[in-house]
């Protein structure tokens, strides 16, 4: 069952195409990624898939429904989140405020039961507030619930950011160079997370990395793009062995 | 609701009341003439004003300097509004039409605020600050020139249903709304937006509906203090809501610590209050509050409390902590 | 016909004053993106100087423009030093509120030492009516739009063909790669202040000779009027500021003339909000988008 697909999606900035014609074809519950050296358009294609760029042509189907025109927003409530390249935190917020904000929409109390803190502002924040703690416990990281986000250690930083991603109940996870800057272990044990989160939560992951033993080692399949074009797409093995994606990170 | 929390409504509830009853004395024996409590009347009111302003300035980070407009709107509006009410004829007490009129003045305000924010907050930073300057010296000067509220020699007559009682307690339960805001799914979903807008609509939230709610919210709760403004001085003259009264409320939110409500208050008090105090030295006082914030940016541009607020639980705490710790060593020493 | 082009007059006399007041803000903002709130003020006290060299001294023409211009560009340079180098890397919104704050304190200053009185500006230039068929216009006018975009067209060169303009540029672009050029970021920071203050207090003489009055607060709404004519224009950008000071002249003008003096203002201000809200990089400005 494919629950994201991307139909020739190109975009264009005035004269220079960043992305041309890119396919993609995601099915519950894979784990894939995306990957190619730097300047190729990954980021430029999770922004048109995750509604910050409108592609200048093509389709994108979420779910069964069309998502090109709309807004970051309303594709997280029909089940898609991203995380970022260069880590968004709400960096004045806490780790547990961080998700909090993901989670927005789950808590259900209007304004002005807020502002009179009546009993279903109560009941929803300790709902909230229970939840949150759940996600952050799944990545240990319950001791950092109060900490500031800008007062965590970088590790802990990316680790809040799919936190955060998760709070909204995505169908499709798509994380953006979730590995950059850590240590072997930070890495091994991101790998593990995002294995166990996919079967825990029933997810689809979509991922750009650099590191090549995270892709290799829990990709089921890559995608390969250069200049904005897809060069090859496979198992890990088949990439790996493959010339035309040597000869992009390479050179001839 | 937990314990801790219990605790820290029960202290604060004692504080404000406390504190009335302190008021309500000092003006019952007359020690407080006329003229300060028309001091602290005028505090109350620039609080109000103060931690509307907060919303978009503090809570959503932007730099909104047109604050003094939507006073204005709800001033006149509200004032138009008692104005009628009383002519008609109808026997309703002085309270009753002091609160229609605020909510007239909130009211009115409010739509305001959503319908000059819609389109302005697509903007940001310096380029919202100007717009908002040029919306507010529009309203400004739409005063000027409308005759049914008197243009510029003003809208006189206004009946005085203000007095420090109920100010004290309208003042009290804006900080409460704000506060509470503040600290709620929209209070963070607007704060969310300060820090990281992209981040923020990537995680669900419809950044332009919150930005546009504070905004409005900010208006509706300037249009109150507006009304409170109108009822109290019974005459309202356009210049009085320029260019410089906005730059002197943002300063005031600035000063007491952007995000702060309760620097807000503080810098309110002080601000109002001070030059007051110095009116002997008016000719100097300006002089030195503009030097006092060109040291306090350099100095401590975060402000008094930055982004936190003072507890006075927490403060009440830390000092039975010390208490207990200076028995405790003088305890151990004595043994 | 003839009142129009009477009033067209009038407007590119405005227009003039409008434009040399608003090319200080641009350059200012353009080299460290500070709006300098207190930019109306420096305009003010040229005009004060001027005032005081016409008077007092009773210098010749050439004497009190000149004094005028060197001592604001003095003044503007200090500003800069006292007030706002210290918070060259602080956010932008405390340097915001410390320019509004030399901009009070400079205004109070004015008060107390001047007295809140108006003064009268002597007519230190020749008063001589020219007729163009049914049209009149005087040589202060004359002189004052030639003067204008006498400085103008000297300011553009400068820009553009001198060291030290290109330097301006530099920074302007990017303040750490001009630092790694060797550009001494300070002294052209500084030269940036001096211009623009001198042209800040041309400016306030010429609108002190064509208004008359001096006075403490005269700074305030000419001073946002040609702040709202640089971001019209294309805030950071020399060119636009002359163009938006030209444009804002003539519509307050001809608002005056054909529909109201009260509403002037009003329109003025409405112009700003419909360009800020449709292409707010002003007309000559370019698009910068936000990279995710």
């Amino acid at each position: 069952m494919t629950v994201l697909s991307a139909k020739n999606i190109t975009m264009q900035f005035g004269g220079l195409t960043a992305v041309d014609q890119f396919n993609l074809e995601l099915n519950a519950n894979e784990l894939v990624g995306l990957i190619g050296p730097n300047g190729a358009g990954k980021t430029t294609i999770f922004n048109m898939l995750t509604g910050v760029y409108v592609p200048t042509m093509g389709e994108i189907i979420l779910n069964d429904q069309s998502i090109i025109k709309k807004t970051p927003h309303e594709i997280v409530k029909l089940g898609a989140s991203r995380t970022f390249q260069n880590i968004r935190l709400f960096k004045d917020l806490t780790a547990v405020e961080n998700v909090k904000i993901a989670y927005h929409n789950f808590i259900d109390y209007n304004m002005i039961q807020g502002m009179f803190r009546t009993k279903k502002f109560w009941d929803e924040e300790k709902k909230a507030q229970e939840e949150c703690m759940k996600l952050l416990d799944i990545f240990d990281m319950g001791e950092y619930a109060d900490t500031l986000a800008k007062n965590l250690p970088y590790g802990q930083q990316r680790k809040l950011e799919i936190a955060r991603a998760l709070a909204s109940d995505p169908k499709v996870l798509m994380l953006d160079e979730p590995a950059a800057g850590m240590n072997p272990n930070e890495t091994a044990e991101l790998m593990e997370t995002i294995h166990f989160i996919r079967n825990k939560f029933d997810i689809t992951v979509l991922l750009i990395e650099h590191d090549m033993k995270l892709v290799m080692g829990i990709c089921e399949r890559i995608i390969v793009v250069d200049y904005g074009k897809t060069i090859a797409e496979g198992t890990p093995d088949e990439i790996k062995n493959n010339p035309e994606v040597i000869r992009a990170y390479l050179g001839d | 609701m937990d314990h801790n929390k219990k605790k820290t409504y029960l202290i604060n509830t004692i504080a404000v009341v406390s504190l009335y009853l302190v008021f309500f004395v000092l003006i019952q024996t007359k020690i407080m003439n006329n003229y300060f409590v028309g001091i602290a009347i005028m505090t109350c009111i620039m609080i109000i004003m103060a931690i509307s302003l907060n919303i978009v300035a503090g809570f959503l980070g932007e730099m909104a300097l047109g604050h003094a407009g939507f006073m204005a709107i709800g001033a006149y509006a509200s004032a138009s509004f008692s104005m009628a009410l009383i002519d008609s004829g109808l026997p309703l007490p002085h309270l009753v039409v002091l609160i229609l009129a605020m909510i007239v003045g909130g009211i009115v305000a409010g739509i305001f605020g959503f319908l000059i924010g819609t389109p302005t907050l697509r903007l940001r930073g310096d380029y919202l600050g100007i717009v908002t300057i040029g919306f507010s010296e529009i309203i400004r000067i739409f005063f000027i020139n409308f005759g049914p509220t008197g243009g510029a020699a003003g809208l006189k007559g206004i009946t005085r249903l203000v007095n420090f009682h109920n100010v004290y307690w309208v003042t009290i339960i804006i900080v409460f709304l704000v506060f509470t805001l503040g600290r709620s799914k929209q209070g963070r979903a607007i704060i969310s937006i300060r820090e990281d807008e992209i981040a923020s609509e990537a995680a669900g939230i419809p950044t332009t509906r919150y930005k546009v709610l504070a905004f409005s919210l900010a208006a509706f709760f300037a249009g109150i203090g507006g009304a409170l403004y109108a009822h109290y001085q019974s005459f309202l003259e356009p210049s009085k809501f320029g260019f410089m009264f906005s730059i002197e409320m943002f300063v005031i939110v600035v000063l007491g610590g952007l995000g702060s409500l309760t620097g807000s208050i503080i810098s309110a008090i002080v601000l109002t209050v001070l030059p007051e105090m110095l009116r002997s030295f008016s000719e100097y006082r300006l002089l030195v509050y503009s030097l006092v914030l060109i040291i306090m940016m350099i100095f401590r541009p975060q402000g008094i409390f930055g982004r936190s607020e003072f507890s006075l639980t927490a403060f009440i705490e830390s000092l039975i902590q010390r208490k207990n710790i200076k028995n405790s060593i003088d305890g151990g020493e004595a043994s | 016909m003839n009142l129009f082009l009477q009033q067209l007059i009038n407007g590119l006399n405005v227009g003039s004053i409008y434009a040399l007041i608003a090319i200080g803000y641009t350059m200012v903002y353009g080299i460290i993106k500070l709006i300098n709130f207190a930019h109306g003020e420096i305009m003010m006290f040229g005009a004060y100087f001027a005032f005081i060299a016409a008077t007092s001294f009773q210098l010749p023409v050439w004497a009190v423009l000149l004094s005028s211009m060197v001592i604001m560009a003095i003044i503007g340079v200090t500003i800069e030093f006292v007030a706002y180098r210290p918070l060259r890397n602080a956010p932008r919104l405390s340097a915001l509120i410390t320019a509004i704050g030399v901009s009070l304190f400079l205004q109070n200053l004015a008060l107390i030492i001047f007295k809140p009185d108006p003064k009268v500006m002597p007519k230190i230039f020749p008063e001589t009516i020219y007729k163009l068929g049914e049209i009149e216009i005087s040589s202060t006018t004359l002189i004052t739009i030639g003067l204008s975009l006498f400085f103008m067209v000297l300011l553009d060169l400068y820009i553009r063909k001198t060291k030290q303009g290109r330097a301006m540029r530099a920074v302007s672009e990017d303040k750490d790669a001009a630092i790694l050029m060797g550009i001494n970021v300070n002294r052209t920071i500084s030269l940036t202040f001096a211009v623009g203050s001198a042209l800040g207090a041309l400016g306030g003489v010429l609108f002190s000779v064509a208004y008359i009055q001096v006075y403490p607060t005269m700074g305030v709404m000419p001073g946002l009027k040609a702040f709202i004519a640089a971001v019209l224009g294309g805030i950071g950008i020399i060119p636009g500021a002359m163009l938006g000071g030209f444009i804002i002249g003539m519509v307050e003008t001809m608002t005056k003339a054909y529909l109201s003096t009260t509403w002037a203002d009003a329109i003025v201000f409405a112009i700003l909000i419909i360009v800020l809200l449709f292409k707010p990089t002003g007309i000559l400005g370019k698009n910068t988008k936000e990279k995710v």
